[in-house]
């Protein structure tokens, strides 16, 4: 059932985006990220999508994996556009009863909508195109100076690929144990919330256990293999920049100024009375 | 009374990188009170197979009947299916979560709704039936041995009386005592109580010893559902998907290419040696 998962979030795929440098890949979602907040124009916002769009094609990934992550903050996503249409005054539009959405409050849930969306799709485009482990691995050698204020770098790195390494061992486990407790009748889906819970500790009691069997089991393994940490310790294959990796840097570079650019001409357009 | 698989399929995964077909138009009928091993290689499909039969996977395409009914039917009761199919995972001991082992055990007939008194009577008699000692009953689960634990999960599922029992490796990483015991009991939870019991094994020798029908799985097909002795005749074939007979097949075979009157059809440990004491005119 979770079989799908045993990768993580990776979509195995072949495409430069996939073979990018993972501190490029990185920077690249944190540009854009940051590309997101710091601009807010409509016509920042049809660049920022054209980009998106772009890399999506790229990447090989289906459209439709970069949606799942969405479903997670679907609640949030609700409420969000839920409190900005009714709890920003301005010109009124409809009026139901106390409540009133105004023209403000629309674009307001709109563009938070549109945001946190791109928000999330922008960080899928990284984790769907890249392994766990490289991530890891990007992270250790981008916060390498950090080692100098005495930051245990390499120690967090490891502690982070541990447990993404672990996600779907430990969906797997989760998905078996239910699978077990349903064969004895146990019902996971009805019931109210308290009722719910009670009916989680037939799953999470055995999760637990497995759980810290597993930090046992794995601990002694690399204790057994000579694992002492960080000092010394080489990499068999070490990141290197490659040609396309500078290319992706300049691509950034270039994304950055259309959308300083869009958000440029939206602030000439309004303040001219153009838009 | 019986479970019939009709053109059975299942894809993980459909429509993505991970796609696999897990079950590739599966046909079978396993009638009331017959004991059947599973075998196969790693990954052949069946350990998805038996997960169909109490209806925790739904098949892509394909049917599957219990006692005449589509248990793919709309408002199929799926709670009632379950405590009728028993099955019993790999490791299950893994399962365990209760503060003792009798609570554990009343876990399973607790869910069907069944009174407090007909709960406890059943655990009862399901720890009794694999065996383990009234002295374990109210220890954590957590303080038996692995055998010991093996059985508590075990009599989990017996609890719910089943009429058919589904083990996926009951026996994996159990030492041979625990293995023979284990098995032993399964074969008069059989003989008694007439229900159908569905092993799925690695062992060869475990398997010819009990069952009285095995099917074999390939890549997600059914390769090969007849008696041990008709199966194990196939010994090339079964070597070509990373299979293999019992030793003592092995051991015929070489006997009757050096000219002896073995039997070559001898599955069993006892059975050949009964044939080598006939050969040696004993």
């Amino acid at each position: 059932m979770l079989r799908d998962m045993t990768l993580g979030q990776y979509y195995p795929a072949n495409s430069v985006i996939h073979r990018l440098d993972p501190r490029v890949k990185l920077a690249g979602t944190l540009v854009f990220i940051i590309s997101l907040f710091a601009f807010r124009s409509a016509e920042a916002y049809v660049a920022a999508t054209l980009a998106l769009v772009a890399v999506i094609r790229i990447s090989k990934v289906p459209p439709k994996f970069m949606m799942r992550g969405l479903k997670s903050i679907i609640m949030l996503l609700m409420i969000t556009v839920v409190f900005n249409l009714f709890l920003i005054r301005g010109t009124v539009v409809v009026r139901i009863w106390k409540l009133t959405i105004t023209k403000e409050g629309i674009e307001t849930a709109v563009f938070m909508a549109i945001r946190l969306i791109y928000l999330i799709v922008g960080s899928s485009i990284m984790t769907l195109t890249t392994t766990p482990n490289n991530l890891t691995d990007g992270l250790e050698k981008a916060l390498r100076p950090l080692n100098k204020i005495r930051v245990p770098v390499h120690d967090i790195a490891m502690m982070m690929s541990i447990a993404l390494r672990f996600i779907p061992i430990l969906m797997e486990e989760t998905d078996k144990i239910m699978k077990a407790q349903m064969a004895r009748g146990a019902d996971f889906e009805s019931g109210n919330l308290i009722q719910r819970a009670k009916n989680m500790v037939p799953l999470l009691v055995p999760l637990f256990i497995s759980a810290f069997r597993r930090a046992n089991d794995l601990a002694m393994a690399m204790e057994a293999r000579g694992y002492r940490g960080g000092e010394g310790r080489t990499k068999m294959k070490p990141l290197v920049y490659a040609h396309r990796d500078r290319m992706a840097y300049l691509v950034m570079l270039a994304y950055l100024l259309v959308m300083f650019g869009a958000n440029r001409i939206g602030f000439a357009a309004r303040i001219f009375g153009l838009s | 009374m019986s479970i019939k698989i009709e053109h059975l399929n299942y894809v993980y995964s459909e429509g993505t990188a991970f796609e696999k077909h897990a079950l590739r138009d599966v046909n079978l009928e396993l009638p009331d009170g017959q004991f059947i091993g599973v075998i196969g290689h790693t990954g052949s499909g069946k350990s998805t197979l038996i997960q169909h039969l109490n209806g925790l996977l739904k098949g892509t395409s394909g049917a599957v009947y219990y006692n005449g009914r589509n248990i793919y039917e709309e408002g199929y009761n799926k709670k009632e299916l379950r405590s009728k199919v028993g099955l019993v995972f790999q490791y299950p001991e893994y399962q365990l979560f209760e503060v003792d082992v009798f609570s554990d055990v009343c876990y399973g007939p607790k869910n069907l709704g069944l009174p407090a008194d007909v709960t406890e009577a059943r655990a009862r008699e399901a720890l009794r039936l694999v065996g383990l000692k009234e002295k374990h009953w109210k220890k954590s689960p957590f303080e038996l041995s692995g055998g010991q634990k093996r059985r508590a999960a075990i009599a989990g599922i017996l609890a719910m009386e089943p009429d058919v029992l589904v083990l996926d490796e009951p026996t994996a990483g159990l030492d041979p005592k625990g293995r023979d015991d284990i098995l032993d009991q399964i074969q008069r939870l059989h003989d008694e109580r007439h229900i159908t019991v569905i092993l799925v094994s690695h062992s060869m020798e475990d398997i010819a010893r009990y069952v009285e029908r095995i099917i074999v799985m390939n890549r997600g097909q059914v390769m090969f559902d007849d008696t041990p002795r008709e199966v194990f005749d196939h010994y090339r074939e079964l070597e070509q998907i990373g299979l293999a007979a019992p030793q003592v097949t092995y051991l015929m075979h070489d006997l009757a290419a050096r000219g002896w009157q073995a039997d070559v059809d001898a599955t069993t440990v006892e059975e050949a040696a009964a044939s080598i004491l006939k050969c040696l005119g004993r």
